[in-house]
């Protein structure tokens, strides 16, 4: 009976935590010194999007993992700033938290894109880069009656006759536009001339593939496992290095394995605002090593199917750079730069 | 088909005390947060998101999340009727007549209507959802970008009755709707529009922004500007009714048919990729006025325009769960947040979570009828307590106003920008009030004037820019075609009457008398 009695407690805690969770401490400055005690004080995660998404969930797990493992005795803290593919957090990292280094963003890919389709005047090269985290590949699916049974068949309609391809996926920029971007590149197709209709969200295009406007839709991997697995729609292909289940009950091809020299993670990781000191980045990176390291963050990683996408320090710094080059040409030949 | 054995075992575990305290928990919740403005379902959901991490009970989560979504909608008519200041989308249509009822003292049995609406249509569509979940859903999923297009367009067009008296007065507003709803990232290429070129603006205007800033704070300075020529009080409770009975014989017999109606269009609408609870209020208020035999009482207090759109805003819920459980489709924001929760726990909602989760999804379901019960418990009483605001001195009360609308712009958005631009917008709305403009068709408009354009864009997209896209489904043309009826309709007696060689002072018919 020791759960139900637990279950009980949780449920009045949450109604205690909803009131705690009225009351934000704002206090910021103060730059922290020494690698040892970070965070000395209260630890800010920005999430640059609305809560419940890919970043919010990523900020939250970190979160947990922080506060269950003991890693940080001060309290951690979530928040978020929605809009325009994180560039109006970025911005605000930037202009607001200069030289704070308890105040974090989370981000990723879609932010590398946000930046140049949104042609945002901040740009990420002016923040601090810690780590990349986690990466999730992406499907390329189909209706179940289809008649594309390989990629390899899409992509020599798609070059022949491009209008004869409807590709879905979420907004404009994004991801999912990226891959379709890179696909027709390396299948020598005219990038521009893919017909990509935006959804603003996964569960749209969803609806749109069942529905017969799409002929094909790019999505995260386990956006479309149910309607794989029920045999609603057909996964062609998978965005990775080696390939993943993504609800066939065994890996899928891989996009490379089909004979297209295209690689793309969605990838999330950490920032740090501008103007840290280097002792500060060396703590901040020390501490989100530990982050990777510890017991709770691997579970966690299990459990919600992320693939390990560790890389920090210098590593990090020059994958940003790269990714920020590949994609900022992609979406400038789609005609989004 | 064990339908109900399943349901009887989602019973079994929703009536284990825990569960009730969190189905408790929920509507308590929901109500409060539904009768502040901006603060609605999505973001309290958000809000708790955190905690379910620790809670590591899935079933007790979403027990509890149901019951705050549904709490949130019964809650949302009570600012509405008695202040006219909805809290959101859903509740705009409400505050028309709800807010003219309680002015005539009648906020009571305008409370009561919205609470027992609400039970009795999420009641049945809770039983339609238990019932007709697959089915329906396959329907939904039917919809192409040219059929919601052809949708919006009829609701466009179905709900001219929101315009009011004056069609300039009422279209001025509509177009201002239209305007507010294009500001920010175009979705389909991505490029900013009347922006300004400042990144504030990328992201559009909230919907929750301007409904607070038209309704709340627009409501606000209007009543401040008129202080010295308005009483004291609000508004004085109905004389004799203070003990017994939340509504009068007469009320029951005009509440009933709103009631069925308004849930026979929530639910289906909910259900929609695309639909949401905001449209079928609009459609139920339009259906109700055109259908009165009373019409003239529209527009200062009839029963029946509280009792059908809050009927559909809460059948709309269950509606939204249909998508949501039977294929991981959220079409609302609060659905979305709650996809995110089954995410969580490693759940995928999916036309196999019924195999793989049936107990949770059963204990869901159940959960929603012991919610509604609790719901009317709780919001029948509360009904004594609300009307109560109504006796606080004005300033005092409509500072209070003020306040949370502040604080729930600024805790939806996280943005002091855009607790400017809810100042700026209630500056406007103040206008709006002072010359009689209306106010709803900017809801309106900005609800169905992006998923207009957007669709419309796609539709287009998809068939290579043919125009026969529209009309080669019989869906999508049939549609339509209503929409040219609707369009006619009104005119039909001038007509005949002008054939006919009589004078054309034939009243108006509209378009929803036919059924």
């Amino acid at each position: 009976m020791r759960t139900r009695h637990s279950r009980i407690l949780a449920a009045i805690a949450v109604a205690g935590l909803l009131l705690a969770g009225c009351q934000k401490d704002t206090a910021g400055g103060g730059n922290a010194s020494g690698a040892v005690d970070y965070p000395s004080k209260t630890l800010q995660l920005m999430v640059p999007a609305a809560p419940g998404g890919g970043w919010d969930l990523t900020a939250r797990t970190m979160q947990k993992a922080m506060t269950d493992d003991k890693l940080a005795t001060k309290p951690v803290e979530v928040y978020n700033v929605t809009g325009a593919a994180g560039t109006i957090g970025l911005a605000q990292l930037v202009s607001k938290n200069r030289g704070d280094a308890h105040h974090l963003m989370v981000m990723g890919l879609v932010m590398v894109g946000g930046v140049v389709a949104n042609k945002s005047p901040v740009k990420l090269d002016q923040v601090t880069p810690i780590a990349t985290l986690t990466a999730e590949q992406e499907v390329v699916v189909v209706p179940a009656n289809s008649k594309y049974t390989t990629l390899k068949q899409l992509m020599d309609d798609a070059k022949a006759n491009p209008a004869s391809i409807n590709w879905g996926g979420g907004s404009a920029g994004g991801t999912d536009q990226i891959l379709v971007g890179l696909l027709a590149k390396a299948a020598g197709a005219d990038p521009k001339a893919m017909k990509y209709v935006a959804y603003s969200g996964g569960g749209e295009a969803k609806a749109a593939l069942l529905a017969g406007d799409l002929t094909a839709a790019v999505s995260g991997q386990s956006e479309f496992k149910d309607l794989v697995a029920a045999k609603k729609v057909r996964a062609l292909a998978v965005s990775g290095a080696t390939g993943v289940d993504v609800g066939e009950g065994k890996p899928a091809p891989t996009i490379k394995e089909q004979g297209f020299d295209v690689d793309l993670m969605n990838w999330r990781g950490v920032v740090a605002p501008p103007g840290i000191s280097n002792g500060d980045k060396a703590a901040v990176t020390a501490f989100v090593d530990k982050l990777h390291g510890s017991a709770g963050w691997t579970a966690a990683m299990k459990a919600q199917g992320w693939e390990d996408f560790y890389k920090s320090g210098d590593e990090a710094s020059a994958f940003f750079a790269s990714e920020n080059e590949r994609i900022t040409t992609v979406l400038t030949d789609i005609g989004l730069g | 088909m064990n339908v109900f054995g399943d349901l009887l075992s989602g019973f079994g575990t929703v009536l284990q005390p825990e569960y009730l305290l969190f189905a408790a928990i929920g509507v308590t919740l929901g109500t409060f947060v539904g009768v502040l403005p901006g603060i609605g379902p999505a973001l309290t959901i958000a809000l708790l998101l955190p905690v379910t991490f620790s809670l590591d009970d899935p079933i007790g989560t979403f027990i509890m999340f149901a019951g705050i979504y549904y709490g949130a909608m019964y809650g949302g008519s009570t600012t509405s009727i008695l202040l006219n200041t909805p809290g959101e989308s859903a509740s705009v249509a409400t505050a028309i007549e709800g807010y003219q009822m309680a002015r005539r003292g009648r906020a009571k049995a305008a409370l009561a209507t919205a609470a027992i609406g609400s039970f009795v249509a999420g009641t049945i569509s809770t039983l339609l959802l238990s019932l007709f979940a697959q089915p329906v859903a396959k329907l939904a999923t039917t919809f192409r970008a040219a059929d919601y297009f052809a949708l919006a367009l009829l609701a466009m067009v179905a709900v001219t009755a929101l315009v009011g008296r004056s069609l300039v007065r009422g279209l001025l507003s509509l177009i201002f709707g239209l305007f507010l709803g294009v500001i920010g990232i175009d979705g389909l290429t991505g490029q900013a529009r009347f922006t300004f070129g400042t990144m504030e603006l990328l992201e559009g205007i909230d919907v929750v922004v301007v409904i607070v800033g038209l309704f709340a704070i627009g409501e606000t300075l209007f009543v401040a500007s008129r202080m010295r020529s308005l009483p004291e009080h609000i508004t004085p409770l109905e004389p004799g009714s203070s003990g017994k009975g939340w509504l009068t014989r007469d009320d029951w017999r005009r509440s009933w048919g709103p009631w069925l109606r308004g849930t026979a269009v929530g639910f289906p609408f909910g259900a929609l990729p695309s639909g949401g609870a905001d449209v079928p209020t609009f459609l139920s208020y339009t259906y109700e006025k055109h259908r009165a035999k009373n019409r003239a009482e529209f527009g200062k207090g009839a029963i029946e325009g509280v009792a059908g759109p809050e009927a559909a805003n809460n059948a709309a819920f269950s509606g939204v769960l249909v998508p949501l459980l039977t294929l991981g489709i959220p079409t609302s924001a609060t659905a979305a947040v709650m996809l995110a929760a089954f995410q969580i726990f490693n759940l995928q909602p999916g036309p196999q979570l019924f195999d793989r989760s049936p107990e949770l999804v059963w204990a869901l379901i159940a959960s929603l009828y012991v919610g509604n019960v609790l719901l009317l418990a709780l919001n029948l009483p509360l009904i004594r307590v609300w009307v109560k605001v109504l006796q606080i001195p004005r300033p005092i009360l409509y500072a209070g106003i003020l306040v949370f609308a502040t604080l729930g712009v600024y805790a939806s958005t996280g943005s002091v920008n855009q607790v400017f631009i809810a100042y700026g917008i209630g500056v406007i709305g103040f206008g709006m009030r002072h010359f009689d403009f209306p106010i709803a068709p900017v809801i309106l408009g900005l609800i169905l004037g992006p998923m207009m354009e957007l669709q419309f864009r796609r539709a287009l997209l998809v068939s290579n820019g043919d125009l026969t896209v529209f009309v080669t489904r019989p869906l999508t043309a049939i549609l339509l075609g209503l929409v040219v009826v609707a369009l006619l309709v009104p005119y039909l007696p001038r007509i005949v009457a002008r054939l006919r060689g009589r004078s054309t002072d034939t009243k108006r018919l509209t378009f929803a008398e036919e059924d």
